[in-house]
């Protein structure tokens, strides 16, 4: 096969508070041979919040993004499901409204840029699964991972709206019925946890200015993990990491029950059954510590 | 196509019973029935009602998607029983289907709901056009096509109510107004014959306003109409801003933060985004920031990373810029 190359837009959180992130995205990729070209130009995504309040500028913002991974000729993988949503989001508005692009394009040749529309835009789990190949992973496995039950946590932005998921990535994902991480948890030798929350929200975008409701998704979703017997949980997402994994006591106090479950990145895991060391993939730097290793 | 073959195959339902005049707790009755993929979930209720027991009860009446009688949830999963093929429910979740109204603790009668609450939270954004008519025109009020693309297809909402006992927000928050509620919204805020004044500012209001979105796009998601109240309740966002409704609150700047930090930085600042938005709040996040600073979490300002090329993002969001706050 040949070698895998992307362009990687990191977002903001793997620079600050999902180190762990930024660390297990790069020592998965050196043990799956895959090639990432940080776009280190690119600016925030917005987060869906500068998008509530200047929609052009974000679509501009995010265009100029992927006008640098054009630049390079390669597919941008996103790792975080809220970058997924508003990088892919931005491309399928641009891609459809030939007026919409050039107005944004207008902007973007006063800083010597185009956005084409070349590159595809692709979260990171997908390029694993559908790219490289749940086979090879499982081929590659030397630290399987079955004394684990673990729980997937999809996030919202990698799932919802499924349109959007459909047209940026090779195959579909049922957002009522979500399969992709189920199928690498079990790749990495490890038991899949079926729970309800599993494809529900984590209420990380209301938690400064609603946080009861933020707070009650997160110990809904731990709590949904724990009653279905799950060791830990595993996320595509940093800012659901963030939640699950900082917001313990807050989630406690809000659903009248304690929970706490170790929050693997889905690079960490993965990692952890390729054999990456703890210190590679950052396990230290959790506040729900992982316990298990 | 004319081509097309009718195949049948066996599917198990667990069906939601209960009656609150007579039950004390709900229980659920199996069924297992041939199903055909020409049948749409209301041809099971039919068949369950018709066929197997005369006392189930549901909502229905158009049977062509336009009065939004007939939505129950189908393993989870809103569903508007007339419009949605049995086979994309067994493509979706195989052959054991759940049927449950759309909001079991809001139970009546098996799949029909007690819907008061989603008809105040309707009746409470002024769903109607505020405007000063001529009682005797002498012709007709013309809306171009263009100003009437405006709506964005808002208008087609039926009251199914598949959104609102979709969106996560109102299982928690009884002032939310849901994601129904919000496209009526804007579907005449956005009308330009409508000249109220109040239902802005009050769908942007704390706790039962647009702030209070998680942003999750089940309602999208469910939407059999595909109005994408998402979209509607983001525009609602932006309207506020544009016409100067927004209030300067936790949440706005919240937004408005997010374009600090990039013009700054290029990434966002996160604890400079928490301080912007939470002013002297930000005490209250200071035990959990302490955690994530002993972890390596909290990044100092002196050490903030920046985008490469920061002029360029810097010269965009100049003369780029739409909005003021």
């Amino acid at each position: 096969m040949k070698k895998l190359k992307y362009a990687l837009f990191t977002g903001c959180t793997a620079k600050q508070s999902t180190p762990e992130q930024m660390m297990s995205t790069l020592a998965v990729a050196r043990k799956l041979d895959i090639e990432l070209i940080e776009l280190t130009e690119a600016s925030c995504c917005g987060a869906s919040h500068l998008q509530d309040y200047d929609d052009f500028l974000s679509l501009v913002l995010n265009a100029r993004n992927i006008a640098y991974a054009e630049k390079h000729g390669l597919t941008m993988v996103t790792i975080c499901n809220t970058c997924q949503l508003n990088t892919a989001m931005t491309k399928h508005r641009l891609d459809k409204n030939a007026e919409l692009k050039a107005k944004v394009n207008e902007k973007l040749a006063e800083v010597g840029l185009e956005y084409k529309g070349t590159s595809n835009v692709i979260h990171f789990l997908y390029a694993i699964i559908d790219d490289f190949g749940l086979d090879k992973i499982k081929e590659m496995v030397v630290r399987p991972l079955s004394q684990f039950n673990i729980a997937p946590f999809y996030g919202c932005h990698n799932i919802r709206p499924s349109e959007l998921h459909d047209e940026s990535h090779k195959n579909k994902e049922n957002p009522y019925n979500p399969t992709s991480l189920d199928d690498l948890i079990i790749a990495c030798g490890g038991k899949n946890v079926d729970y309800e929350e599993k494809n529900k929200c984590c209420g990380f975008h209301v938690e400064l200015q609603a946080p009861h409701t933020a707070a009650v998704l997160t110990g809904n979703a731990i709590a949904g993990a724990t009653d279905n017997n799950a060791d830990m949980m595993v996320t595509p997402c940093p800012l659901c990491h963030l939640k699950l994994d900082t917001q313990t006591k807050h989630a406690s106090e809000a659903i009248g029950r304690d929970v706490s479950l170790p929050v693997l990145h889905m690079q960490q895991m993965v990692g952890l059954a390729l054999g990456c060391t703890p210190a590679e993939l950052g396990l230290k730097h959790h506040v729900t510590e992982v316990n298990f290793i | 196509m004319s081509t097309n073959t009718i195949t049948t195959q066996k599917v198990n339902f667990k069906v939601f019973r209960f009656n609150a005049d007579e039950d004390y707790l709900p229980y659920y009755e199996n069924y297992t029935m041939d199903i055909t993929s020409e049948e749409v979930v209301l041809d099971v209720l039919n068949r369950i009602k018709w066929d197997h027991d005369g006392s189930f009860s549901y909502r229905r009446s158009c049977r062509h998607g336009i009065c939004g009688a007939c939505a129950i949830k189908v393993n989870g999963r809103s569903t508007l029983a007339c419009k949605e093929s049995m086979t994309t429910m067994i493509e979706y979740f195989g052959n054991d289907i759940t049927l449950e109204p759309l909001s079991t603790k809001r139970a009546i009668k098996d799949m029909i709901i007690d819907k008061a609450d989603f008809w105040e939270k309707h009746a409470a954004v002024t769903p109607y056009l505020v405007a000063d008519i001529d009682e005797c025109p002498s012709c007709e009020n013309l809306v171009s096509p263009h100003d009437a693309e405006e709506l964005n297809e808002a208008d087609l909402c039926i009251q199914c109510g598949a959104c609102h006992y979709a969106c996560p927000v109102v299982e928690i928050n009884s002032d939310f107004f849901g994601p129904a509620a919000f496209a009526a919204a804007y579907r005449f805020e956005s009308d330009i014959r409508d000249n109220d004044t109040g239902r802005l500012t009050n769908v942007n209001e704390e706790k039962q306003g647009v702030w209070d979105c998680v942003k999750c796009f089940e309602c999208a998601e469910v939407c059999p109409k595909d109005i994408n109240p998402i979209e509607k309740i983001t525009k609602l966002h932006q309207m506020a801003f544009k016409k100067g409704v927004a209030k300067n609150n936790v949440a706005t700047r919240h937004a408005v933060g997010f374009l600090h930090s990039i013009k700054k930085h290029g990434l966002l600042d996160e604890g400079g985004l928490v301080l912007y938005s939470e002013g002297p709040s930000i005490v209250k996040h200071i035990p959990v920031a302490l955690q994530m600073f002993k972890k390596g979490k909290i990044v100092m300002p002196w050490n903030m990373p920046k985008s490469d090329n920061l002029d360029e993002i810097q010269k965009l969001i100049k003369s780029s810029s739409t909005v003021k706050f």
